[in-house]
Parts: C-alpha cells; sequence; structure tokens
C-alpha cells in the first residue's frame, strides 16, 4: 500500500501535468528559442541564428515604447473605470431596493454575452453614420467622430467596449465582499454619528481592499493581453497607432506571417509581466489581515 | 411604510438618484443586445437607417432564415459542440485527478507544481499563441479537430485544478479513510466517496470549462482557417470581415448563438459565483 501510494500522486497529475508542459511549457521555450532566429514566411524551415538582431531591431525602435505606453495607458484606464464603476454599482446595489434582483440581472448581462459577440456589436454600433451610436450623438449636436477611422477614436471606442466588458465582473466581487461585511460594524459607526460617505470611506473601502486586490492583479493582466477587443474592433490590418503589445503580436504572426519578430515581442512581455506580477505580489502581501 | 421597502437612513432623494443611476446603467449594459435585435429584424433593403425604434417598421424573420439555412450553420454548430464538449470533458477529468493529488498527498514538487498552474494563469495564452501555432502545424493539427481540443485543455485546467483541490481541501478525511479500512482502493474512493461530494465544485468547474472554450476566439481563428471547420466565434467574426458585411444576417447568427448561453449564464450566475468562491476560505 505505502509503496503504491507514493507513486499514486504523480500518476494521478501527469495527464494535466503532460498537456501543461505540451501546450505551455515547450511552446515558452520554443518562442524564447524563436526570437534569436529569422524565422518568417520565406524562411520558415531554413531559418538562422541571428543572435540579439531582433531585440535590437525592436528596442531601438521608437514605436516599440509608444505601443508599449499605450499598453500602459489602456491597461490602466481599463482597469481604474471598470473597478470604479463596479464598486460603485455595488454600493448602491447592496440595501433593501425593490426590484434590485432585476437590476443586478441586468447590469450582468454583459459578463454573460460571448465576448466576441459583444465586441462585433459595439463595432456595428461605432459605424460611421449608420452605427447607434453617431445617430445619437448627432441627435445631441455632435458630429464628426470619426469612430472607426481615427485611430485615437478608434481606441477610445476600443477603452469603452472594454470598460463595458469588465463592469459586472468587478461588480459582482465587490457584491459578495460587501454581502460578507458584518452589519454590526455599520451600526457602530451609525451610533457614534459616522455620515453616509464616511461610513464608506473608513468602513467599506478598507475592508473590501483584500478582495478586490487579487481581482485588481487579475483583471489587469487580463486587460494586458486583451486581444479580442483590439483585433476585432480594427480587424486583421488594424493601424498601428491603435495596437497594444499582444493585438501587435497577433497581427505580426497571424496576418503578416513575421514569426521571429513576433516571439521577440512575446519575449519582451512576459518580461514586463513577469516584473509587473512580482512586484504586485509582494505589494498584496502587505495588504493582507485587515480584521487584525 | 417606506421604511418596510428601504434603508431607514436613505432619505428619498438618495433613493432617487440611487435608482437613476442603476436604471442608467442598466440600459446601457443591455442596449448593445437590443442593437442586435433591432437590426437582426431589419429587411436587407432598410439596413441603413437611422431609426432607433427596437421593431422596426417592416420587421422580418429573413435573416434569421438566411443565417440558419443558407449559411452552413448547423456544420459550424457541430464543431463547436465536438471541440468544447470533449474539451470539457477531459479537461475535468484531469483536473480531478490532479485536484485531488493536491489536496490529499504530500510528495515531492507538489508546493512547485501547484505554483506552476498558478503562473500559467498570470500569463496567459495570447504570448504563447505563436509557438503554439508553430508547434500544431509541425504535428499536422491545422485544421484539425485535435488542434482546438488540446490547446483548450491547457486553457481550462489550471483554473479548474484550483477550484477543485480548494473543495477537495473541505472534505473531511474521515470519509475516505474509513473506505480504506473496509478494503477500497484509490479508484473506487475516488470514483464512489470523493466525486459525489464534490458535485457542487465539479458543476462550476464544467460550466466554466465549456463556457471558456465554447465561446474562444483567438485561438480558434488561427487554427480552423478551412470554413468547413470554423467553430461558430470564427465563423460569426468572418461574417463581418467581407468588405459588404451583411450586418443583418450578422446579428441574425449573433442573436441565435448568444441567447441560449445568456439563459444559461443568468440562471447560473448564483450557483457560479458562490463556486468561485468555494475553495478561497482555505490554503
Amino acid at each position: 500500500m505505502t509503496g503504491k501510494k507514493s507513486m499514486a500522486p504523480y500518476l494521478l497529475i501527469a495527464p494535466a501535468v503532460l498537456v501543461l508542459l505540451f501546450m505551455i511549457g515547450y511552446p515558452l521555450l520554443y518562442g524564447v528559442n524563436l526570437s534569436f532566429t529569422n524565422m518568417n514566411l520565406m524562411h520558415f524551415r531554413n531559418y538562422t541564428y541571428v543572435g540579439l538582431t531582433n531585440y535590437f531591431s525592436i528596442l531601438t525602435d521608437v514605436e516599440f515604447y509608444t505601443t508599449a505606453w499605450r499598453t500602459i495607458v489602456w491597461t490602466v484606464i481599463n482597469v481604474f473605470f471598470s473597478v470604479s464603476f463596479g464598486v460603485l454599482l455595488a454600493i448602491l446595489l447592496n440595501r433593501k431596493l425593490p426590484g434590485k434582483n432585476f437590476l443586478r440581472i441586468l447590469l450582468m448581462l454583459p459578463w454573460a454575452i460571448p465576448q466576441y459577440i459583444a465586441v462585433l456589436t459595439w463595432r456595428n454600433m461605432f459605424q460611421a453614420q449608420y452605427g447607434t451610436i453617431d445617430i445619437l450623438l448627432n441627435k445631441l449636436g455632435i458630429t464628426g467622430v470619426a469612430w472607426l477611422s481615427d485611430p485615437f477614436w478608434t481606441f477610445i471606442a476600443c477603452i469603452i467596449t472594454n470598460v463595458w466588458l469588465g463592469i459586472p465582473f468587478m461588480m459582482v466581487i465587490a457584491l459578495g465582499a460587501l454581502q460578507s461585511i458584518p452589519g454590526e460594524l455599520y451600526e457602530v459607526a451609525l451610533l457614534d454619528g459616522a455620515k453616509s460617505s464616511q461610513k464608506h470611506w473608513f468602513i467599506t473601502l478598507p475592508l473590501l481592499k483584500p478582495v478586490m486586490v487579487p481581482s485588481l492583479v487579475i483583471s489587469s493582466v487580463w486587460t494586458f493581453n486583451m486581444v479580442n477587443v483590439i483585433f476585432m474592433m480594427t480587424g486583421r490590418t488594424g493601424d498601428n497607432q491603435t495596437q497594444i503589445l499582444v493585438s501587435r503580436v497577433y497581427r505580426d504572426a497571424f496576418t503578416y506571417f513575421n514569426y521571429s519578430k513576433a516571439a521577440t515581442f512575446s519575449v519582451i512581455i512576459f518580461l514586463i509581466l513577469a516584473i509587473f506580477a512580482s512586484v504586485f505580489i509582494k505589494a498584496m502581501k502587505g495588504g493582507e489581515g485587515v480584521y487584525d | 411604510m417606506k421604511s418596510e421597502y428601504f434603508n431607514k437612513q436613505d432619505s428619498l432623494l438618495k433613493i432617487i438618484i440611487i435608482y437613476t443611476v442603476l436604471i442608467v446603467m442598466a440600459i446601457i449594459s443591455i442596449y448593445p443586445l437590443l442593437d442586435i435585435v433591432k437590426i437582426s429584424l431589419r429587411p436587407a433593403s432598410s439596413l441603413f437607417t437611422s431609426d432607433l425604434n427596437i421593431i422596426p417598421k417592416n420587421f422580418t424573420l429573413k435573416n434569421f432564415e438566411t443565417a440558419l439555412f443558407v449559411r452552413p450553420y448547423g456544420t459550424w454548430l457541430k464543431n463547436s459542440l465536438i471541440v468544447s464538449l470533449i474539451s470539457t470533458v477531459l479537461s475535468v477529468i484531469f483536473s480531478i485527478t490532479a485536484g485531488y493529488a493536491f489536496s490529499r498527498f504530500r510528495f515531492k514538487g507538489r508546493n512547485v507544481g501547484m505554483l506552476s498552474f498558478l503562473l500559467t494563469q498570470i500569463f496567459p495564452a495570447p504570448m504563447l499563441l505563436l509557438p503554439t501555432y508553430i508547434l500544431l502545424r509541425q504535428f499536422g493539427m491545422i485544421n484539425h479537430y485535435l488542434g482546438g481540443i488540446i490547446p483548450y485543455i491547457a486553457l481550462a485546467v489550471p483554473f479548474s485544478v484550483w477550484i477543485l483541490k480548494g473543495y477537495f481541501d473541505t472534505i473531511p478525511r474521515s470519509f475516505e479513510e474509513s473506505a480504506y479500512i473496509d478494503g477500497a482502493n484509490l479508484f473506487q474512493v475516488m470514483t464512489q466517496i470523493m466525486l459525489p461530494l464534490a458535485m457542487p465544485a465539479v458543476g462550476v468547474v464544467l460550466l466554466n470549462s465549456f463556457m471558456a472554450t465554447w465561446n474562444e476566439f483567438v485561438t480558434a481563428n488561427i487554427v480552423f482557417t478551412d470554413t468547413e471547420l470554423h467553430t461558430l466565434p470564427v465563423a460569426i467574426f468572418n461574417m463581418t470581415g467581407a468588405l459588404s458585411a451583411d450586418w443583418g444576417i450578422f446579428c441574425a447568427a449573433c442573436l441565435v448563438t448568444a441567447i441560449p448561453v445568456i439563459i444559461l449564464y443568468i440562471s447560473l450566475s448564483k450557483f457560479l459565483i458562490g463556486g468561485l468562491t468555494l475553495g478561497g476560505t482555505k490554503e
């Protein structure tokens, strides 16, 4: 029994580990290897090693820095707005309110709609002239916002879509956290004469923090890596000025077949995210234990 | 009277403001869905109109007929079902065994193993996509169901393992110990004792994996380039790609595809959200 038992856990985890090694571990190493070659559609089989050439060409290209900066702006704006709206809605819903369950279901819809359908619908709504948003803006007397042809407005359109997609997740997480805050805390605060705003600032937000921080990290990484929204909004050959790092990789690799350059980009993104994650995990450890 | 329905501290003005904000946000969140309904009901001749009514004046179901019967919707549905169902079932089986091992056994490499499962979530799929593509191409899996199924298993497994491991942790060991004393083996303990007890978590993981793979676009778009093998997300995306995108047919196809998913999600949302925090309390 003991001899069998020592092998058992390895046999049990073997299938999962093998799939992950094959689909994540190996591609990771392969990608690093690829970044040192010149593989593209012309040199698919007879590629050669070119050392750090790809890294130099990317890191000396101004466009890399503008894209990286755009990715940071994209992540910060998206996460900020989806968390703010999500927490606000959760606070509003977390009280006695007739019809609140119905409103909650309506507010969760963006989460339930398949993401690709939602994005393509938004793209349709942003169409010039016949798109719903242009029609509404025209009625308000605002004309000439070139949503899908001007890179700046395309980027704004992507942000609006992505915030819309992100709010329900944050709302649901925050609502769950709010419901776990003991009601007595508020009663005590009420007895001490706290105003409503003070109540939220000193009780609700500090107690939300431990639940929200992990969701914040996860959604930052999701947003940083959001190919769907950008790729679907801008199409297969989207303008450089609307791309973030990952959508750039996706397009370079699968529209322009420039494999080695895309692989180099991937390695650089990987390093950026690794640094971000380790800094954040350290910061998170400092945030534990609010009840102590 | 008032206090029966509302919090005592909430003044009338505050209640009005709260309702206004919630209703405006609710309209914004459902509007895109209403927009697809509207466009799907329009005849092709009046596609380009600035009419904002939800039910157009000359509404028609022609778009639905075209989307479902003229286009090979059945084939795409079949492809989506094959890829999603097979990868979901396999990933859940792999996750149950791995989650059980992480929960019940103390073995060398356990901590490293669990940490690597978590790390795969921090560095998600898009960055691995290109090497994966080249790898699948070398194995001849491009335009082959396996080219979707294998990456999807890898997509679903890490999250499922963590949820299941957390849930197994909450089940007392005494159940299994008495079974072992009665002479049951590991396989019997897992299938006859642990699995029935872990059903809530298994349900969450099944549903989550199915949804994730059912809606997956980024991988499917590069693996299934052959129209015959398109899954629904790829097929629907490609409806918008052509220069003269037919938005009416596109919207009809979107609705037919999205409504079952929306109903499933909303009706199971309590269960799903509860499930996400199931294992959260223990290490």
